[in-house]
């Protein structure tokens, strides 16, 4: 485990009248959590691309996996193999013993008060569409309000708008500033005793911006509402505490956070998940079964049915203690030195247009040139081999209330470094000289 | 190959300096072509003299190979037919589904040569062929919807 670093001990390493931070405020961090050795953990960062050393910077799509998760879930493969939560056997409960610790680990790394709470889903968009159909639908009438945000990705939008289809109930946007935040200024407006319930995003992943979570949360519980959040644009990139955030759902995706895809979690205050109908039926998820009528299982496993994602459990345990191993402290500090850096070098490139605000923010960072399209940018950089993401990061409304058709994205990581920020600087002025 | 296979010269002439690039004052019909995966949005608007095509316009917003694309293809059906503008449009669709390894003589292909170059890059054929299929919907008459590549 590594020291803390003390945050505010990087406003002194700050350089002059620039907003951004300075390369060598970056390198000092860098050399605090050990970058070099961060990095050779994660084999794919080794490779080359079209001829060049790849510069993965499509982070908020999916990050790359470290060498421990590889080495678990070969060994799991090779073998440790088994179902869990049947076999009166070895390596059945072995297994179920190491499915049960990754549920430990994951309530520890949030900070839920029991393991119960922590439900294994397939990802983001089933965490949520498990707590739409699950716990609102049923609870949801004409008259009630459901409220989102502007900047929600598509999968913390369209389930509830089947639910509001549905059940009768409205929905309602909270608008966003021409910066890029949540404007605040129309909570009041938004937020009142007929909403039931407040579905927004931890982090947006195209404008960056770290929402007030804590203070949307309670906002929303002074009048009755309850609270989701969708985490998975923060989990891997600030410390996350469902407890003090006071949340009743947080939901986040395995693959965003250096885990396998196809494993998610799902957080619920265990008083609601007791009393929410199954999502799913059959195996797994019940205690007893007659011809009739069946008794369901305790959460968390009512939540589980079937045969779960095993070999995706046991990869998100090593990604959590790849996480703990450097700290989500100094992961946050960290990577906020370098996006702080990486928007300063933005800003300096002719026709450059960021598209968010400067702080409070992630290392989310989407732009647009002037001279080119997004998917053109994307392209050069691509024969650079430096990945990024380009079009409209399934946010189409949001996109639309930026009046952007689509933006260029470059999404960091705890494994990025200033010489890589130096790389897409470099790209970037290349694309200036082809479409300019 | 690189992409500078695929920007060429031309290419990137026709997209920086699109030729017929304007809402037009008149037209006979109009129609949207949409791309939602990357937002290529386009309007092309065409005037007839009876059965020939006088004029194509088009305007939106796009990459540099769906605009590029579009350009070429208002400057190909200029003072052609119906009939030989739809010939021209499906030759052309038919081309781009071809693998990039199929020699294709460009000495024919004319101006669409600069666009042949784009099979090497499967993700951006669509941006290619948005125009064309929006401008065969408006010759087939289809002119009350959106066309979109998805």
């Amino acid at each position: 485990m590594i020291e803390p670093l003390y945050i505010k001990s990087r406003e002194g390493l700050s350089t002059g009248p620039n907003i951004g931070k300075s390369r060598t405020a970056v390198e000092y961090l860098a050399r605090k959590i050990g970058l070099e050795t961060l990095r050779s953990n994660f084999p794919i960062l080794g490779i080359s691309v079209r001829g060049k050393p790849l510069v993965y910077l499509d982070n908020a799509a999916t990050t790359q996996k470290p060498q421990m998760l590889i080495d678990a879930v070969n060994r799991y493969y090779s073998r440790e193999n088994a179902n869990v939560h049947r076999g009166i056997h070895y390596l059945s409960e072995k297994l179920t013993d190491r499915y049960e610790e990754v549920r430990t680990k994951v309530r520890g790394f949030i900070g839920a008060k029991v393991d119960c709470e922590i439900v294994f889903t397939k990802g983001t968009t089933e965490g949520i569409n498990l707590i739409a159909s699950s716990f609102a639908l049923p609870r949801l009438k004409q008259g009630d309000e459901i409220l989102v945000t502007y900047m929600e990705h598509h999968s913390n939008l369209i389930p509830w708008q089947i639910v509001a289809q549905k059940s009768g109930a409205k929905l309602r946007v909270l608008p966003i500033t021409d910066d890029g935040l949540l404007d605040l200024s129309y909570i009041d407006e938004f937020l009142s005793d007929r909403t039931k319930i407040f579905a927004f995003t931890y982090v947006s992943n195209v404008l960056g911006t770290i929402n007030p979570v804590r203070d949307l949360t309670k906002r929303a519980h002074e009048v009755g509402a309850v609270v989701i959040i969708d985490g998975a644009q923060a989990i891997a990139h600030l410390p996350v505490n469902v407890q003090e955030i006071d949340c009743d759902f947080f939901v986040a995706s395995g693959h965003k956070m250096y885990g396998p895809t196809g494993i998610g979690i799902l957080y619920g205050k265990a008083p609601i998940l007791s009393e929410m109908e199954p999502y799913q039926t059959g195996g797994s998820m019940i205690l007893n079964v007659k011809l009739d009528n069946t008794i369901y299982a305790h959460i968390p496993h009512k939540f589980e049915a079937g045969t779960p994602n095993i070999e995706g459990v046991i990869g998100l345990g090593s990604a959590i203690d790849f996480l703990n191993s450097v700290g989500m402290y100094n992961i946050s500090a960290y990577e906020e030195a370098l996006v702080s850096y990486a928007y300063q070098r933005l800003l300096e490139v002719p026709g450059i247009n960021i598209v968010g605000p400067f702080e409070p923010r992630t290392g989310v960072l989407s732009f647009t040139m002037d001279c080119a399209h997004p998917h053109d940018i994307s392209q050069i950089l691509d024969e650079e081999g430096i990945a990024i993401r380009a079009g409209h990061h399934c946010a189409q409304p949001l996109m639309e209330r930026l009046g952007l058709p689509a933006t260029a994205r470059a999404s960091f990581a705890i494994y990025n470094s200033v010489e890589e920020v130096d790389l897409l600087i470099k790209a970037l002025h290349k694309v200036r000289k082809i479409f300019g | 190959m690189s992409s500078r296979g695929l920007y060429e010269k031309i290419l990137l002439d026709h997209a920086k300096n699109p030729r017929n690039f304007k809402v037009p004052e008149v037209f006979d019909v109009k129609l949207e072509g949409f791309n939602p995966l990357c937002g290529d949005q386009f309007t092309f608007y065409l005037v007839f003299d009876g059965d020939s095509i006088e004029q194509v316009y088009f305007h939106g917003n796009g990459c540099a190979v769906s605009k590029a694309s579009a350009s070429i293809l208002t400057t190909l059906l200029e003072g052609k037919s119906k009939r030989e503008a739809l010939n021209i449009i499906e030759s052309f669709i038919k081309i781009m589904k071809t693998s990039p390894n199929e020699k294709i003589d460009e000495d024919k292909l004319g101006k669409m040569a600069v666009l042949v170059g784009v099979r090497e890059f499967p993700v951006r054929i669509k941006c290619a062929t948005l125009p064309w299929h929006t401008v065969e919907k408006i010759i087939q008459g289809e002119t009350h919807s959106v066309v979109s590549t998805e």
